[in-house]
Order: structure tokens, then C-alpha cells, then sequence
């Protein structure tokens, strides 16, 4: 096997993964730009027309970085904990176990698919947004960078919750009770300088805070967060994260008797 | 060269199961090899193990000189696997199935789309191309794992269990088709419960029970071996108790059947001869089994009792 043998095989795996979400569309594409228009239309509209401006923007402005970044960070989850959990529940990820790919590949595969899907979802959320506010742009190479990382973080989560997940509500439990809490307190909403010190201090310890910071100064050019801190915890995540997989892939966790 | 060596092979699952204990086997290339044994024997795990889809706690796989902890990819790039189990996803179109499968294996798309098309087109599935996975029948379901397993034409083949749930032509026809493969020069291994099978196609086979090889040998000195085999005859009139012959054991299974253990060197004449002399006239003869499904019991029960 060459390299150019890898690169056909990554392609057909990035191309399947793709083809399964967008096959499902209506599960995996419409549900989140509903779901943002509604955040805009309660929240923006109705209630933010009420609230003051939040550090000088509009309060609809403001939290529009925030509900882009949510949409990315629960589908790119999303995308690769249920792909790669069904491969395992239908053994079709065995397909991909005795075929001549290395490890990194299949991982790299599956990750694309969760970044796409992030992606994609991500682009229609922000032309749904676009409908309610004038959007704008600080820093576009920010705002890509911390788009694409944070997704290929979360790609990487739901990678290793497939990995464990044993039956189909394992696969709920994650982003139910530790991904949705963390994203709602991570700075979406408000701005951290508006909480007691106390809790300031407790919102440094949430990972999703840095990117929804960091997006938001992409795009706002505000941030409660220095952008090279930003920018290390989120690779320091992906580092971590991505070698614990590929150990798990090798070592055939949940995946060879 | 050999296909396949297989060297201390020893597998214990995590709950402490030792499903192989020791497995020593060469298959020569070209060869069409049978893999037998009863429910549990361990076939599937040896063969998980050369796939890389179970873990080996001692010993060595190698495949066309190729040792699989040392050079993994070379191994399975050799490798073609019809698992025991359908393992394809559902929810895909057939055709999907096999060119994802060409692709995995670098085969670039127009050649996959190719050669995708000749092995559905020789399985009968061209027409099925478009349809979901999961709508086909079992019986199409198991050849798709096969026309699957050989779009990136594999040096090795091992199908586990293939003809499981087929009918009896469609059998037939897979035969032909696997028969055609091996002559073109893949080395073939094959598990199966249907001994006609392995008669029809094999020529070396393996018996494994318990983990391990209880016997190695070719089918035809495995046949050749067999020294006796036992007679059911149907009875023209019934009868009470089973005769005193004088040459054979025979047992009643009802009033009308009588089974009669004949050996090699007796011959059949005899047996008639004998049985007008008590009277008895026979209005249908066959065997109780297969012959090498006797045997096969018989080496299974005598390990049993090892
Ligand atoms: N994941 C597992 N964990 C524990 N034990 C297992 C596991 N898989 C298989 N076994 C045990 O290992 C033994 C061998 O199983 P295997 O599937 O290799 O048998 P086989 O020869 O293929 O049988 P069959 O003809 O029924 O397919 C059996 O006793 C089985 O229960
Ligand atoms: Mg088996």
C-alpha cells in the first residue's frame, strides 16, 4: 500500500461519511437551523430588544458567535458518535478494521465526517442568522481556524463516546448531561464579566468557553479570553484527545474481543 | 510458498475462555482448504485472529511470508474475509457495499467501479445493484459479503460459513463460482457444516475441536480411512427384533428400518445373501450419513473422549 493507496482510502471513508449525514438531512441539517432561528426569534427578538448592550454590542449580535459555535460543537459530536457507534452495532466498522488502513486514517476519516457535518450546519446556521442581524467578520482567519479546531475537537469527543458506548442511549448520555451544561455556561448568553468573581473563576475551567470566546473575537472582535490562551487550550484539547483515540483504536477498545 | 502459517496460536478471551489452545497449520498456496469442527470448535476465532478482528494472546500468523505483528498491512492487503456474520451496513446500496470495499483497499474508482460490476454481475446481484442492503434476502446477502470479498481480488480467501442458508442450487452455483476462483490461482480456506461441501471442494483439510487440530490430513486419505459405514434398510415387511446376522451389527430403528454396520472389506453381496437367508426382503437401501460426515463424527467423539 502506497500513498496514494491511503489517499484513496481516507477519500472513501470521508466520502461515506458524508454521504450518511447528508442521506439523513432532515435529521442532521434542518433540525439545528430551526432550532437557531428560534433562539433568535425568543431571545434575540422578544426578550433581547429588552436587555442593555452587552459590552457595546446589540444583545442579538452578541450571541450570535455563541449560537453558531453551539450548532458546530453538538453536530460535529453528534456526527461521530453515531456513525461511528452504528458501524459498531451494525460490525460494519470491521470492514475498516481488516482493511489495509492505518489506524490514524480511519480515525482522520471518521473526524472529517464530524467536521463536515459541523461545517455544513454551521454555514446554514450563519446564513439563517443572516436573516436576523447585519453579520460581521473582525478576523476571518480566526474565525475559520477556531471553527475548524473546535469541530475537530468535538469530532474527536464523540469519537471516544462511541468507543465506550456499549447500547444507543450510551450515546445521549455525554451530550445530555456534561456537552449541553458546559456549552450553555460557556459564554454563549452572556458575557463572563457579568458573573460574581467566584463564578468568573469557575467558567475558566470550561473548555467550551475559550471557543466561544475565541469565535466570538473572530467575529466580534470581543473576548473575554486572550486569543493565544485560547488558541493553547483548544490544540492542547485536540492533542490530548486525538492520541487518546488513536490509542483506543489500536488497542481495539470495545472493538476486538 | 505457504498461504498461511499459523505457529502456537493461542487465544483466551477476556473472561478467561481459552478458545485456542495451541494451533501449529500451513495451508500451501493455491490450495482449497477446509476448516471443520462442531459448534464452538473455535473455527471463527482463528480466523478473527488471521483477520485482525481478534486480538491472539501467543503466537504467530504469517500470511505469504508476511508476519502479521510485523507487517499488519501487508497481511490484510493479502487477506479476503466473508465473515460468518453479515457485517456490511444496512443502510447502504448494494453497489456502495463493494466499491467502499475497493476502496479501503486503494483501488482507484473507475477500476473498483469495474471490477465491482464483474464480481456482482458473477454473483448474481447486478440487477440488486441499487437496493438497500437490508432488502435483500439472506441468501443474497451472503453472496454480496462474497462479491465484497473479492473486489480487491485477494491472494488469500477465507469465507466462513458461505453457503449457510443457501439454497441447494444457488449452493451449487456458488460452488462453481469458488471452484473458478481457485483455479485462477486464489488460495481458498473455508468453514462449513455441510461436509458435501468440503468433499465437493476441498482438497486438504483441518479438524479442530475444543482449540485444537484433532486432524490434518487431505480429504481423500481422510475418506480413504474410513473403514466402515452404516446401511439403512427399508424393510418389505416389519419386524419384531433385529435379526442374528451372523457377519454384521444391525439394529431395529423401527419395525421397517434396519441399520447394518458393514466394513470395507465385506462388501454388500454378502449382506443380502445373508439377510435372504433369514428371509428378510429389502425394498430401499441408503447410507445413514455422509461418509465423511461418519468419520468426522467419529474423530470428534473419540476426541471428546481423549
Ligand atoms: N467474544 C467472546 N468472548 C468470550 N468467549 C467467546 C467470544 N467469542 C467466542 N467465544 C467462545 O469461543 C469459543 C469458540 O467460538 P468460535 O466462534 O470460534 O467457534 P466456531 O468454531 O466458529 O463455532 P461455529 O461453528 O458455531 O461458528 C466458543 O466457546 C465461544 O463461546
Ligand atoms: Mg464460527
Amino acid at each position: 500500500m502506497s500513498l496514494h493507496h491511503y489517499r484513496i482510502a481516507f477519500t472513501t471513508i470521508m466520502i461515506k461519511e458524508m454521504r450518511r449525514f447528508l442521506r439523513i438531512w432532515v435529521q442532521t441539517i434542518l433540525p439545528p437551523m430551526i432550532t437557531t432561528a428560534l433562539y433568535f426569534v425568543i431571545f434575540g427578538k422578544m426578550i433581547g430588544s429588552q436587555l442593555a448592550p452587552v459590552e457595546g454590542f446589540e444583545y442579538m449580535d452578541y450571541i450570535v458567535p455563541g449560537l453558531i459555535m453551539m450548532t458546530v460543537i453538538t453536530n460535529s459530536y453528534a456526527n461521530v458518535v453515531s456513525s461511528f457507534y452504528g458501524s459498531k452495532f451494525q460490525r460494519y466498522v470491521e470492514e475498516l478494521l481488516i482493511a489495509p488502513i492505518p489506524h490514524s486514517l480511519i480515525l482522520l476519516g471518521f473526524i472529517s465526517g464530524g467536521v463536515a457535518r459541523g461545517l455544513i450546519v454551521g454555514v446554514m446556521v450563519t446564513l439563517v442568522a443572516a436573516f436576523f442581524v447585519d453579520l460581521q467578520l473582525h478576523n476571518l482567519f480566526i474565525t475559520l481556524s477556531v471553527v475548524v479546531l473546535t469541530s475537530f475537537l468535538f469530532a474527536l469527543g464523540g469519537f471516544i463516546n462511541a468507543v465506550y458506548a456499549k447500547s444507543f442511549d450510551d450515546i445521549s448520555i455525554i451530550p445530555t448531561f456534561v456537552l449541553t451544561p458546559l456549552t450553555y455556561l460557556g459564554g454563549i448568553f452572556y458575557s463572563v464579566s457579568m458573573l460574581p468573581e467566584f463564578w468568573q473563576d469557575v467558567s475558566l475551567a470550561n473548555p467550551i468557553l475559550y471557543m466561544v470566546n475565541a469565535f466570538r473575537y473572530g467575529m466580534l472582535g470581543v473576548s473575554d479570553i486572550s486569543m493565544p490562551v485560547a488558541y493553547a487550550v483548544i490544540v492542547g484539547f485536540i492533542v490530548v484527545l486525538y492520541s487518546f483515540s488513536l490509542w483506543l483504536l489500536k488497542r481495539g477498545v470495545g472493538l476486538r474481543g | 510458498m505457504h498461504a498461511l502459517e499459523l505457529r502456537g496460536l493461542r487465544k483466551a478471551y477476556n473472561n478467561g475462555f481459552e478458545a485456542v489452545k495451541g494451533i501449529e497449520l500451513s495451508v500451501e498456496e493455491g490450495d482449497f482448504f477446509a476448516l471443520l469442527g462442531p459448534n464452538g470448535a473455535g473455527k471463527s476465532t482463528i480466523i478473527g485472529i488471521i483477520t485482525s478482528l481478534v486480538n491472539k494472546t501467543a503466537g504467530s500468523v504469517k500470511v505469504f511470508g508476511a508476519d502479521l505483528d510485523h507487517e499488519p498491512m501487508k497481511v490484510k492487503r493479502y487477506l479476503g474475509l466473508v465473515p460468518q456474520e453479515f457485517n456490511f451496513n444496512m443502510f447502504e446500496p448494494v453497489e456502495e457495499v463493494v466499491l467502499n470495499q475497493a476502496g479501503y483497499y486503494g483501488v482507484a474508482p473507475a477500476e473498483a467501479q469495474e471490477r465491482a460490476e464483474e464480481s456482482l454481475k458473477k454473483l448474481g446481484l447486478w440487477e440488486k445493484r441499487r437496493t438497500m442492503a437490508r432488502a435483500l434476502s439472506g441468501g443474497m446477502k451472503r453472496r454480496l459479503m462474497i462479491a465484497r470479498a473479492l473486489v480487491h481480488d485477494p491472494r488469500l480467501l477465507i469465507l466462513d460459513e458461505p453457503t449457510a442458508g443457501v439454497d441447494i442450487e444457488l449452493r451449487r452455483s456458488m460452488w462453481q463460482y469458488l471452484r473458478e476462483v481457485n483455479r485462477r490461482g486464489t488460495t481458498i480456506i473455508l468453514t462449513t457444516h455441510y461436509l458435501e461441501e468440503a468433499e465437493q471442494l476441498c482438497r486438504n483439510v483441518a479438524i479442530i475441536d475444543h482449540g485444537h487440530i484433532i486432524e490434518n490430513t487431505s480429504i481423500k486419505a481422510l475418506i480413504n480411512r474410513l473403514d466402515r459405514e452404516t446401511l439403512i434398510l427399508d424393510l418389505q415387511r416389519p419386524l419384531q427384533r433385529p435379526p442374528a446376522l451372523k457377519h454384521y451389527a444391525c439394529t431395529l430403528s423401527d419395525e421397517q428400518t434396519l441399520e447394518v454396520e458393514v466394513h470395507r472389506e465385506q462388501g454388500i453381496n454378502a449382506l443380502f445373501d445373508e439377510l435372504k437367508q433369514h428371509g428378510i426382503e429389502v425394498s430401499g437401501m441408503r447410507n445413514k450419513a455422509n461418509r465423511l460426515e461418519e468419520l468426522f463424527l467419529d474423530l470428534v467423539e473419540s476426541g471428546v473422549n481423549k
